[in-house]
């Protein structure tokens, strides 16, 4: 009796141990579903605003260049050249595919339909081929912004609107005549920030992101490495090595902007460094992911076996040959792997550059670590400020680029890791 | 010391497959009974260890005698790995570990501030509990001792080395045909045996042993052992077991540890048929430890 009722008990007993397995395996599932679905949202809710901004339209203009205006007397003189009035082509060009536009006002409205982009692309295609002057060539101007937009279908023609029904109408003709294409957005990727959103780009922020990261890996992986070779295997464990060390956790929880504030105090007013250079950004920077990767390398370098640092030792290895022979190659993917995942999130940082004047308007391409640059999260957060509509898809598309290069540097980071791994 | 020939009989218990060696072992042994005076190797005056505030090694006195096996044997946490990293210094990495007392090798102090570890160790090589072989590839692994004490003039030398050091640990013969592969593919007592080679590539004077077969299997721990006994005629062995019977068959001299204490030191053969103190005949006969 009371066996049979043990039994009965034992029975249940498993049968609710195993109901519990599956409710656990049940929340895992769920929880990584969540995640996943977030991501997912995410990316998705990028890639849907920012797709068509890989896009932009174009309207195709034959442009007379006559010669008398581009080159006077028959004499071609790169002055003269860079001084023509290039708009008056263009605008004589959209007149006269647009018949009937005669009152100034109407007029001016017309010639908003092309940006001023479209003028240097003129300058530029002239100078580069003077045989063209004399000749009728056919161009591809940047449609302004509200075109672009309207074409897409983001905004709508009316009275009060970015594009009037004057304009729709025009916009209808040429768009009946063949003249409005959309192309490729090159400028997206090859020009520096801009008011106009069309020619608006994120090469100038790219060059800015990738400077400031050569600067802030430069110098926090060796640092760091170094700080962690020594902490892990050199210094005694006593008072000072445990402050150290909670101190070297503490400043890895420290709000970033705290790294920018100091940046601002130390390397712009008492060091004099220049501002808004990817210099003091990659310091600040460096200094933000320095506690990431102490931290992640002495976790690699702990997690060497001993045996490995015994069997050295009792081969006569000196205690610099144990690491640089033994120690750090097991430890080298681990360290590399927190160096990338610090030097990603700097990647993705930024509040410290707003303190150190990385948040400037800036149109040129830096061309070294001194020049005035931004970086890719803060264009980010100029474009999402901006009022134009074409900046919303805009600041979509970059931030896809963003998430673009952080991918590419797990990426790096898993591939060399697999190379390093050695599982021995 | 007496050394006297225990070996044939404890030899043919361990394995069929090793009474070929047993003529062998005799006939060395015979050897090592032709030489009367055994000069001492290493040596140990009134020391004692301590882990911070704990003491863990009492007034040991120990010699150690040249080119033969010194078995310390002793109940878990007795005190005989401590006293066996003693003597190359192995517990200088141990934060908080104090040695004090007299160790000697060939007359001279090893805790000598002028003496250099490095090269202590190079003179004094350890095989541990668990095989341990680097992550490199076999030649590599014994290559490695020479290359930083710079033992080889060139690469034909080096290969001389590797082969040689191989070879006197029965290893040649199992890896020759892939010396480029990891040493940690091997099999346990082949890594173990890599490891000796590694230490002898050195050309040691003396080896440490501490539990090299407690992780192997019985046929490879009888290679283990014939090789223990075949090194013995070119090195000085101290060797750290849990294995009585691995005691009685490898070594000529036996210590046995408690709490600390060195209780009794004797030829091998004296100390498993008429122990002098009570406690070892305890031990010994599996009353405790």
């Amino acid at each position: 009796m009371t066996e049979n009722s043990s039994r009965n008990l034992a029975i249940q007993l498993r049968k609710k141990r195993y109901a519990a397995e599956r409710r656990f395996r049940l929340y895992g599932i769920i929880s990584i579903s969540i995640a996943l679905g977030a991501l997912c949202l995410l990316i998705g809710n990028m890639a849907a605003k920012g797709w068509s901004a890989f896009m932009q339209t174009y309207i195709i203009l034959e442009v007379e260049l006559p010669r008398d205006g581009l080159a006077p007397g028959g004499k071609i003189d790169i002055e003269t050249l860079r001084e023509a009035n290039y708009v008056a082509y263009l605008r004589k060009s959209l007149r006269d595919n647009i018949p009937g536009v005669t009152s100034r006002r109407d007029r001016r409205s017309l010639y908003k339909l092309i940006s001023s982009g479209a003028t240097l692309d003129l300058q530029n295609r002239v100078l580069a081929d003077t045989k063209l002057i004399g000749s009728k060539i056919s161009i591809a101007a940047v449609a302004s912004d509200d075109v672009d937009q309207f074409i897409k279908g983001n905004i709508t023609a009316g009275s009060g609107g970015k594009i009037s029904s004057k304009q729709a109408a025009w916009i209808k003709t040429l768009s009946d005549a063949g003249r409005i294409e959309k192309r490729f957005n090159t400028n997206l990727f090859s020009n520096g920030d801009s008011r106009e959103p069309e020619l608006a780009g994120i090469w100038g922020a790219t060059i800015g992101s990738l400077l400031t990261m050569f600067v802030t890996v430069l110098l926090s992986f060796p640092l760091g490495v170094a700080a962690a070779i020594y902490l892990e295997e050199f210094a005694r464990k006593n008072r000072w090595t445990d402050i150290i060390e909670v101190n070297i956790n503490n400043l890895a929880a420290v709000p970033s902007i705290v790294f920018g504030l100091l940046g601002l105090a130390v390397f712009l007013s008492f060091f004099g460094l220049p501002r808004s250079a990817p210099l003091v950004g990659g310091i600040v920077l460096a200094l933000m992911t320095l506690p990431t990767i102490i931290i992640a390398s002495r976790a690699a370098l702990s997690a060497v076996p001993p045996s490995i640092r015994e069997a050295a030792i009792g081969m006569g290895a000196s205690p610099m040959q144990v690491v640089l022979h033994h120690v750090l190659p097991l430890a080298f993917p681990g360290i590399l792997t927190g160096t990338i995942i610090g030097a990603a999130r700097a990647l993705g940082e930024t509040a410290p550059l707003l303190m150190i004047g990385m948040v400037a308007f800036i149109v040129d391409i830096p061309g070294s670590i001194t020049d005035p640059a931004t970086v890719l999260p803060v264009q980010i957060y100029l474009w999402a400020d901006s009022p134009e509509r074409a900046f919303v898809e805009r600041t979509a598309a970059a931030t896809l680029i963003l998430l673009t290069f952080l991918i590419l540097m797990n990426l790096i980071a898993v591939i060399l890791r697999k190379k390093f791994e050695r599982r021995w | 010391m007496n050394m006297e020939n225990n070996r044939p009989e404890t030899v043919k218990s361990v394995a069929g497959g090793m009474a070929i060696d047993t003529a062998v072992t005799g006939e060395k042994n015979l050897k090592m009974d032709g030489t009367e005076e055994t000069t001492i190797k290493m040596s140990a005056r009134n020391l004692d260890v301590f882990y911070g505030e704990k003491q863990a090694l009492f007034g040991i006195d120990l010699d150690v005698p040249e080119q033969s096996v010194t078995a310390l044997i002793g109940p878990s946490g007795c005190g005989k790995s401590t006293f066996l990293r003693c003597l190359n210094r192995m517990n200088d990495t141990i934060d908080g570990c104090r040695v004090d007392g007299d160790i000697r090798i060939d007359q001279s102090d090893i805790y000598d501030r002028a003496l250099d570890v490095v090269e202590l160790r190079a003179r004094i090589g350890m095989v541990f509990q668990k095989p341990n072989p680097f992550p490199k590839s076999i030649y590599d692994n014994v290559a490695y001792g020479p290359k930083i004490h710079g033992l080889a003039q060139d690469k034909d030398e080096l290969d001389e080395i590797v082969r040689s050091s191989l070879e006197r640990a029965g290893l040649l013969k199992e890896v020759v045909d892939r010396l480029d592969s990891p040493g940690t593919g091997l099999s346990g007592g082949q890594q173990q045996r890599l490891c000796i080679a590694r230490a002898i590539a050195v050309s040691p004077e003396v080896i440490l042993m501490d539990e090299p077969c407690s992780a192997l299997d019985p046929i490879a721990t009888a290679h283990i052992e014939e090789l223990i006994d075949e090194l013995r005629e070119n090195f000085t062995i101290v060797i750290v077991t849990h294995n009585m019977q691995q005691a009685a068959r490898v070594s000529q001299q036996t210590a046995f540890f408690h709490l600390g204490i060195l209780v009794e030191c004797n030829a091998t053969n004296e100390i498993f048929t008429s122990p002098s103190d009570e406690r070892t005949q305890g031990y010994i006969t599996g009353r405790y430890g």
